[in-house]
């Protein structure tokens, strides 16, 4: 029985951990180590780490606090930022990391996914689209930059190319509703799940466990990401880590696959 | 002591901080001398069956494993495709495996998969089901949740190799076992409390 994944998504800016809210506005919320071993004893599915300076400097990623990040972790670990070649992804596989992320250099160069992909295996190469949706439009446009530039990409057109590539994973990551906790945007997740086969997680607007068991409900196996609701505890987002125990997370996940 | 086999794939470290924490010393084997003398060997991979076997290949070190484990029974682990090398073959590539369990590594049938509803990879936390009593699952509850991540699985030609199932879509065996020789699909180690139970077990047999 394959249930839906809730993976925290933690984000990094200067070797500590912030929380944004729609890409900006990033709040300190503690130390990724430790925050780590939190969610090991809490038996969280999947960690996703995304630096999110490490494009914008132009800097390598942190290979150092990877490599802390991946020892401490007994759950599955997808580190993204900074990364723009196959022998960067390699290194950070190296470090005991399962899955990679990607955006801006798929952006700039496509096959840059089948390149790794070819290498690891397309269980190990994930996209992220951070998209916002078009004003007068149904359509949604993937932008870089830290959700700062549009890319003038169709997201659902760049999905189907990613999977073709051989992406193994698409992250979609709506901008607007980062840190928001409005809910996710479900006719996003509707248009670019009826647009490609491979395993889709969503992330941006996370509103309450019970959401996410209603996405569940509606879309199936999924991987349902989050920020906020894993570390902000209230009206004033007091930091506080949460994550359900394996009982409340059976009774959330009841629409599974056999 | 545990060797790990490093031929440039896999997630050693994972295992190698798992046991260090349980107190059981870890080698890691780069060259055939690494592997002179190992009790217990886990071969670790992830990605392609082809890249995987001419990384093992092209290291040196496969005639000494295939030494210690057909030859002197040193008990071997496989862990996901270090799982599937131990087929005879993958439909993934065309390299021969290790064929030190007999059977071929088959992609989830694609008819299933073009549903709307079953993805590839496998992606995520699903049940063991104990079929055959192994060691390797001691204090292990039955239906326990491991974390997989692959597309294709291991047909054994023999059922009595087979420890474990799992249902994805199509039951297929998510371990398996012959006199020293075990393989696992999923990934112990980073399937939290049950996955370093596998892995403590392993190195007690």
């Amino acid at each position: 029985m394959l249930n839906s994944r809730i993976i925290p998504c933690l984000l990094i800016q200067n070797n500590g951990l912030v929380k944004t809210t729609k890409f900006t506005n990033p709040k300190y919320v503690g130390d990724p180590l430790n925050a780590v071993k939190i969610f090991n004893d809490k038996e969280a599915d999947e960690l996703i780490v995304l630096d999110i300076d490490a494009t914008k400097e132009k800097r390598e990623p942190n290979y150092n606090l990877i490599e802390n990040l991946a020892s401490e972790c007994r759950m599955p670990l997808c580190y993204g930022g900074g990364i723009n070649n196959l022998s960067q992804a390699l290194k950070i596989f190296s470090l005991g990391v399962e899955k990679i992320a990607i955006s801006t250099s798929a952006l700039n160069n496509i096959s840059i996914v089948s390149e790794i992909a070819s290498r690891v295996g397309s269980q190990s190469v994930v996209v992220v689209l951070d998209v916002k949706k078009k004003i007068f439009s149904n359509k949604y446009e993937v932008f870089y930059k830290n959700g700062k530039k549009p890319s003038g990409i169709d997201a659902v057109e760049y999905a189907i190319k990613l999977e073709q590539e051989g992406a193994g994973e698409l992250l979609i990551n709506s901008i607007e509703l980062d840190g928001t906790m409005k809910g996710y945007d479900l006719k996003l997740i509707k248009i670019i799940r009826a647009a490609v086969n491979i395993p889709i997680t969503i992330l941006g607007g996370a509103s309450s466990f019970e959401e996410m068991s209603k996405v569940v409900n509606e879309f199936g196996v999924i991987g349902l990401a989050a920020g906020s609701l894993f570390v902000f505890k209230g009206r004033f987002r007091a930091v506080l880590i949460s994550y359900p125990t394996p009982t409340e997370k059976r009774n959330l996940l009841e629409n599974s696959l056999t | 002591m545990i060797t790990i086999i490093d031929y440039g794939l896999g997630n050693i470290k994972a295992f190698a901080n798992i046991y260090e924490r349980l107190n059981i010393k870890v080698k890691i084997a780069k060259t055939k001398n690494d592997i002179l003398g190992a009790e217990k060997l886990i071969l670790p991979g992830v990605g392609a069956f082809d890249f995987a076997m001419s990384q093992l290949n092209s290291s040196g070190m496969r005639d000494a494993i295939e030494k210690a484990v057909v030859s002197n029974k040193v008990p071997l682990l496989g862990v996901c495709v270090g799982m599937q090398m131990l087929a005879n073959s993958s439909e993934e590539g065309k390299l021969d495996g290790l064929g030190w369990i007999e059977g071929t590594v088959n992609k989830f049938d694609k008819k299933l998969f073009n549903s709307d509803l079953y993805r590839l990879p496998h992606m995520g936390w699903n049940n063991v089901n104990q079929s055959n009593k192994s060691n390797l699952f001691c204090n292990v509850p039955d239906l326990g949740r491991f974390y997989f991540l692959h597309s294709y699985y291991f047909n054994c030609n023999d059922n009595n190799n087979i420890i474990s199932t799992s249902t994805y879509g199509n039951t297929f065996a998510s371990a398996v076992n012959s006199n020293n020789i075990f393989g696992v699909q999923f990934h112990p180690e980073k399937s939290h409390f049950l996955g370093v139970q596998v892995l403590n077990n392993f190195a007690k047999l």
